[in-house]
């Protein structure tokens, strides 16, 4: 018997198959179901309206006697405050993540990256509320405005909210990059910044841009923390005025909304997941592009 | 000036408690090539990386005794690495391109020596991919990425790399222990061509390269250079009985 070979056993293979295949399934099933509620719920609102009246009319008057649903002001606000945002808080973090991979000791940076970590931990509502009682208080001190809820205010919330998983994402990509590059490039007589800048930042450029990608993604779907020190009016987007983004324009009036009012909600939910996917898709292709280069 | 373009005398290295290279003495001939072989461990690396000061970067590093390159002693603390190693190039165990184009890596060096002109980097990248032989494969697609190559252009190309800085020495660490047999007497040869110009120190765990290429050869075996002279002298008539049981194979 010692030379038969046993037929094998695959129950434990046919377990597993069927597992994997149900739970991602079902993965898929949910996304996509998501995206077919959205349009479904968010196309009435854009027929009803009118296409151009929805996305281009300024002015948002939701409950008035002749209610007018222009979401213009809220997707500027939402497009400028996220590019702000972005501007700000990207170079921060990038330079943050090159300091903490590069010039620190390992003892400092896993220090660093412990309290980078606490941030990313707290809930949103918890940097909305700081906002309101310190930032928004001091803006308004310091620039003389009748109130410092403003679009200001929000972009320098938003700044500080996606600082962690940019930070946290651009190390890991600087830190993928193989040592021989650095060895390499001393070894060509090229100083310590010169290898950072000139081999190493590009070799993770793509890293460093899903860090972007991320840092879009988290401040486009901000909805709480910008709610609470924006002003939350439905103004047309300035730097010292009170405005109102797409996310908190569904979160402040959901609770009580009905009918044209709900279904216009709905809309502007659609219209962000729109931007959302369009985003990440050019960022996508943009990168793949880089690639085959 | 003197024949030799290295002197090391007294030179011990530790990485922290350990005591990597004993009391190391020699010297190596300008435009010549120099073999460092010796089983694993035994500090040829160490040593070679010790010549470019890329050591350094190992923070357990500590060294005392003095190496000598052209009467200067490269050991001193106020020695600009910089430019110790624009002098001193080096070619690496395993080929590292830089994930850029073919010309891009060779330009690199010279664009940080500030050479921003296209006509010159055109001629030095044309130059320093013909000195190391690969300017024929390479030159319809300079633009292409360097990581596309094989293994041997890789290493080639990383040769070029070092010698568009117009260096006076070339390190190569076990240069063709990642590499094809053809692609590795391709830069035997290429390293004999480039004798004529440069002073070659090499790293190798290959006898029969040593003894194919190498004027000179040291021999190291744990920390200690046990015999230093005369490629033939090393191979066929050994003066210590422990170089003789390494070069005839009986260990090692």
């Amino acid at each position: 018997m010692k030379y038969v070979i046993n037929s094998k056993s695959n129950l434990q293979e046919k377990v597993a198959h069927g597992a994997f295949f149900t739970l991602g399934t079902l993965n898929i099933l949910l996304v996509t179901l998501i995206c077919v509620y959205l349009l479904l719920a968010g196309l009435p609102g854009i027929i009803k309206i009118g296409f151009f009246d929805f996305i281009f009319n300024d002015t948002w008057a939701s409950t008035a006697q002749n209610p007018q649903f222009g979401i213009l002001p809220f997707i500027l606000t939402s497009l400028y405050g996220t590019l702000a945002a972005l501007l700000l808080g990207m170079p921060i973090g990038f330079f943050c993540a090159i300091y903490l991979s590069f010039f620190v000791s390992k003892k400092l940076k896993t220090f660093c990256i412990g309290l980078i970590d606490l941030l990313s931990g707290i809930p949103s509502v918890i940097f909305g509320f700081i906002g309101m009682l310190v930032l928004v208080p001091f803006l308004q001190e310091l620039f003389n405005l009748p109130d410092g809820a403003s679009l200001l205010a929000a972009i320098l919330v938003l700044a500080l909210m996606i600082l962690p998983s940019i930070i946290k994402v651009s190390i890991v990509a600087l830190e993928a990059v193989p040592k021989q590059y650095i060895e390499g490039s001393l070894a060509l007589g090229a100083n310590e910044v010169e290898t950072y800048f000139k081999v190493i930042v590009p070799a993770a450029k793509s890293g460093i841009a899903a860090a972007f990608v991320l840092g879009v993604g988290r401040a486009i779907g901000e909805a709480m923390a910008v709610m609470m020190v924006s002003g939350n009016a439905s103004n047309m987007p300035a730097l010292f005025e009170s405005v109102r983004f797409l996310t908190s324009a569904v979160a402040s009036e959901m609770s009580y909304s009905q009918g044209l009012q709900k279904e216009a909600l709905f809309s502007i939910a659609l219209v962000l997941f729109v931007f959302i996917l369009t985003i990440n898709a050019s960022f996508n292709f943009i990168l793949k592009r880089g690639q085959r280069k | 000036m003197s024949e030799h373009i290295f002197e090391v005398k007294d030179f011990n290295l530790y990485y922290g408690n350990h005591h990597a290279l004993k009391n190391i003495n020699m010297s190596m001939k300008k435009n010549a090539i120099t073999a460092l072989i010796g089983p694993s461990g035994c500090g040829k690396s160490s040593f070679i990386k010790t010549l470019n000061r890329m050591n350094d970067l190992v923070d357990s590093a500590k060294y005392s005794g003095e190496i000598f390159y052209n009467g200067q002693n490269i050991l001193n603390k106020d020695i600009d690495l910089c430019d110790l190693r624009t002098k001193i190039g080096m070619v690496f165990q395993r080929p590292n391109p830089f994930p850029m184009s073919i010309y891009d890596n060779i330009a690199y060096g010279p664009r940080l020596q500030g050479i921003k002109k296209k006509a010159i980097l055109d001629e030095i990248v044309e130059q320093s991919l013909t000195s190391a032989a690969i300017f024929d494969e390479v030159k319809d697609r300079l633009k292409k990425s360097a990581t596309s190559l094989s293994g041997g252009q890789q290493q080639r190309l990383c040769i070029a790399r070092a010698l568009a800085i117009k260096p006076d020495v070339l390190l190569m660490d076990e240069p063709t222990s990642a590499l094809d047999p053809i692609s590795t007497s391709k830069i035997e040869e290429l390293a004999l061509e480039l004798k004529k110009d440069y002073s070659i120190i090499i790293v190798t765990h290959n006898m029969q390269q040593a003894l194919r290429i190498a004027d000179d050869t040291a021999f190291f075996l744990l920390g200690d250079l046990i015999e230093c002279d005369n490629t033939d002298t090393i191979f066929t008539k050994p003066k210590n009985q422990k170089t003789k049981d390494y070069v005839t194979g009986r260990f090692g």
